[in-house]
């Protein structure tokens, strides 16, 4: 099981660029000052960009700590944390 | 002797039926108040953000998706990190203060016509307010609960906490059909209208949860860690820089919250809005819908609960997931299918009803346009009707007159009771996975940290699981629905891929133990 959770590590680092890529793309797509939509509107996109990012830095930080065996044990009581 | 043990007892169950009412009720007015902005946002919208002012229209995207997205999760990092310090009860009683008043305000404030750009600069900074409490209450009340529980009924206990926010959307659909009931349209959309009550009631429900907040005493594990001197001195830092708890706070929000976020925002938001704007049955018939759904899932956020404490949080919350992502496109899918009105009229009698005709004439650019509008209501025998929209344009010239092909609509579409019925059934069936995934939730997310910074950690992932990737449904569903625009269920495929990926991580990496001492 801990050698599954180390190799999927491996997905979820290379998962957070590929969000954060469709998500750009996504905006440049989209965004269109005379267009009506949510999905038109820049205001939003910025929104969800800065706040999307630093998640997808999170998920590369857990596909890491995973690769790095840190999952391998979870802590049982607080003085292990 | 067995006396005493046994007024003990009956003291410990006062106490903590104290502590859950208090803190429920709280948590249950926050969702009220929040709830009821997002409910009005169309009148809301016409009093204070008016089409066609570019300021105003930026100002009411700031207040739609600042107060979810970005204020939310802040505000579970401002009050989380409070809490740590000074404690939960002053916190989450600030927290209560701060919605109560600013929801309150919101109720008071003049529409654009009287006093202009600084109607929408209020209402979005009183908006904003809204999400920072209610991303400070959540972990409070949680973490306030848990704290007074008994080790084996920790999961029951809090999940009293998961039902406030149903309980919370239902009070908030309740009011406001009662509202709208008992005056017309026009008095309801008045600048002084209808639409203000459901906010200044929410003053009167806040004085009364204050009152019961302001009775309880701070958390036994809190008071414990300040009267010796252990409370953390710098939450923040001790939560997201010290590895050994940080990489904790990324496993909750990858494997155990981000799925939940998503399937409660699909089942209850996702599923009202596609009643209405996917399969346009009309207003009662689709917020009863909800409501009985809601109403009768919703014991079993406590069901839930407690079976968590005897078999571990971990495979229910994943079995709501994997129902989610199994029966989400099927169960959708029947509700357009039964909405088809194409399929309505197909072999079936019906009895038109009155047909109205409205004519006007547009002079575009030098050219007549005749517009002739019609709307007529379709009974069927068994009971289902619907009102069918057509519009045709004539345009006239000089020499030739050219018919556009009439577009129609159907809107006010109603079901008979059979499937009505049935569809109180599949949305019962949605709000059940909601209960699985979030009647455990609680408990499970306090069992994660430590006291000292058990407020601050488990807030922020909360609040970014159900605030961002919750509250991103609608956004995302628009989004894929206008990039593959023949598949209506398109919008689905992001709660299913979030839902997936939330599974194999709580899987693969969350353990199913319960933590029976979370006293350190």
């Amino acid at each position: 099981m801990n050698s599954i959770k180390k190799i999927l590590g491996i997905v979820w680092l290379l998962l957070a660029p590929v969000v954060i890529y469709f998500l750009v793309s996504g905006a440049i797509t989209h965004i269109d000052p005379a267009g009506k939509k949510d999905i038109n509107n820049p205001v939003i996109w910025i929104i969800i960009i800065l706040i999307f990012t630093p998640i997808a830095i999170g998920l590369m930080i857990f596909g890491w700590y995973a690769i790095k065996g840190e999952y391998d044990h979870l802590p049982e009581k607080s003085t292990e944390l | 002797m067995a006396n005493n043990s046994y007024f003990n007892r009956m003291n410990e169950t006062n106490t903590i039926r104290k502590v859950i009412t208090a803190s429920s009720i709280g948590t249950m007015i926050e969702w009220y108040d929040f709830y009821i902005f997002g409910m009005l946002a169309k009148t809301i919208s016409s009093q204070f953000f008016p089409e066609g002012n570019s300021t105003a229209a930026l100002l009411s995207t700031l207040a739609i998706f600042a107060a979810g997205f970005i204020i939310r999760p802040f505000g579970a990092l401002v009050f989380g990190r409070l809490g740590d310090l000074i404690g939960r009860k002053y916190t989450f009683l600030l927290t209560l203060v701060l919605m109560g008043g600013s929801t309150f305000l919101i109720g008071l404030v003049p529409g654009y016509k009287s006093i202009g750009i600084a109607a929408p600069l209020l209402v979005l900074l009183l908006r904003l307010i809204q999400g920072l409490a209610v991303g400070g209450e959540y972990g409070g009340a949680a973490t306030y609960v848990a704290e007074h529980a008994p080790a084996n009924k920790r999961g029951f206990y809090t999940s009293w906490i998961q039902t406030t926010a149903t309980i919370g959307l239902f009070i908030a659909l309740g009011i406001i059909m009662l509202v709208k009931l008992n005056m017309t349209d026009a008095q309801f959309n008045e600048p002084w209208g209808g639409w203000r009550y459901p906010f200044w009631i929410s003053i009167l429900l806040v004085g009364i949860s204050i009152y019961i907040r302001l009775k309880m005493k701070e958390s036994p594990l809190f008071s414990k860690l300040k009267t010796e001197g252990k409370t953390s001195s710098n939450p923040l830092k001790e939560s997201f820089s010290h590895k050994a708890n940080f990489k904790m706070v990324l496993l909750a929000l990858f494997g155990a919250v981000m799925g939940q976020g998503v399937i409660w925002y699909t089942s209850q938001f996702y599923a009202q809005s596609f009643l209405e704007n996917k399969c346009f049955i009309e207003f009662g018939q689709s917020r009863t819908i909800l409501l009985w759904g809601i109403v009768f899932a919703t014991p079993f956020f406590l069901f839930f609960g407690w079976l968590s404490d005897k078999i571990g949080r971990k495979w229910i919350m994943m079995a709501g997931m994997l129902l989610g992502i199994l029966t989400y496109r099927p169960i959708f899918s029947y509700f357009l299918e039964k909405t088809d009105i194409k399929q309505w009229n197909a072999g079936m009698s019906f009895t038109p009803g009155g047909e109205v005709i409205k004519s006007d004439t547009l002079n575009i650019k030098g050219i007549n346009n005749i517009v002739e509008k019609s709307t007529r209501t379709i009974v069927f025998a068994d009971g289902r009707s619907y009102v069918e929209n057509k519009s045709d344009t004539v345009i006239v010239e000089a020499l030739n007159t050219i018919t556009k092909p009439a577009k129609v609509t159907f809107t006010n579409v109603h079901l008979d009771q059979g499937t009505y019925w049935k569809f109180v059934g599949l949305i019962f069936f949605l709000v059940l996975y909601v209960t699985m995934v979030y009647g455990p939730i609680a408990a499970f997310l306090v069992e994660m940290f430590p006291t000292k910074i058990r407020y601050t950690s488990m807030s922020l992932p909360y609040h970014i699981g159900n605030g961002v990737f919750g509250g991103l449904v609608p956004f995302i569903g628009l989004l894929l629905t206008t990039t593959y625009s023949k598949d209506p269920l398109v919008g689905l495929w992001y709660p299913i891929g979030v839902a997936s990926l939330c599974f194999i991580i709580g899987c693969l990496y969350l353990t199913n133990k319960i933590d029976k001492d979370v006293t350190d």
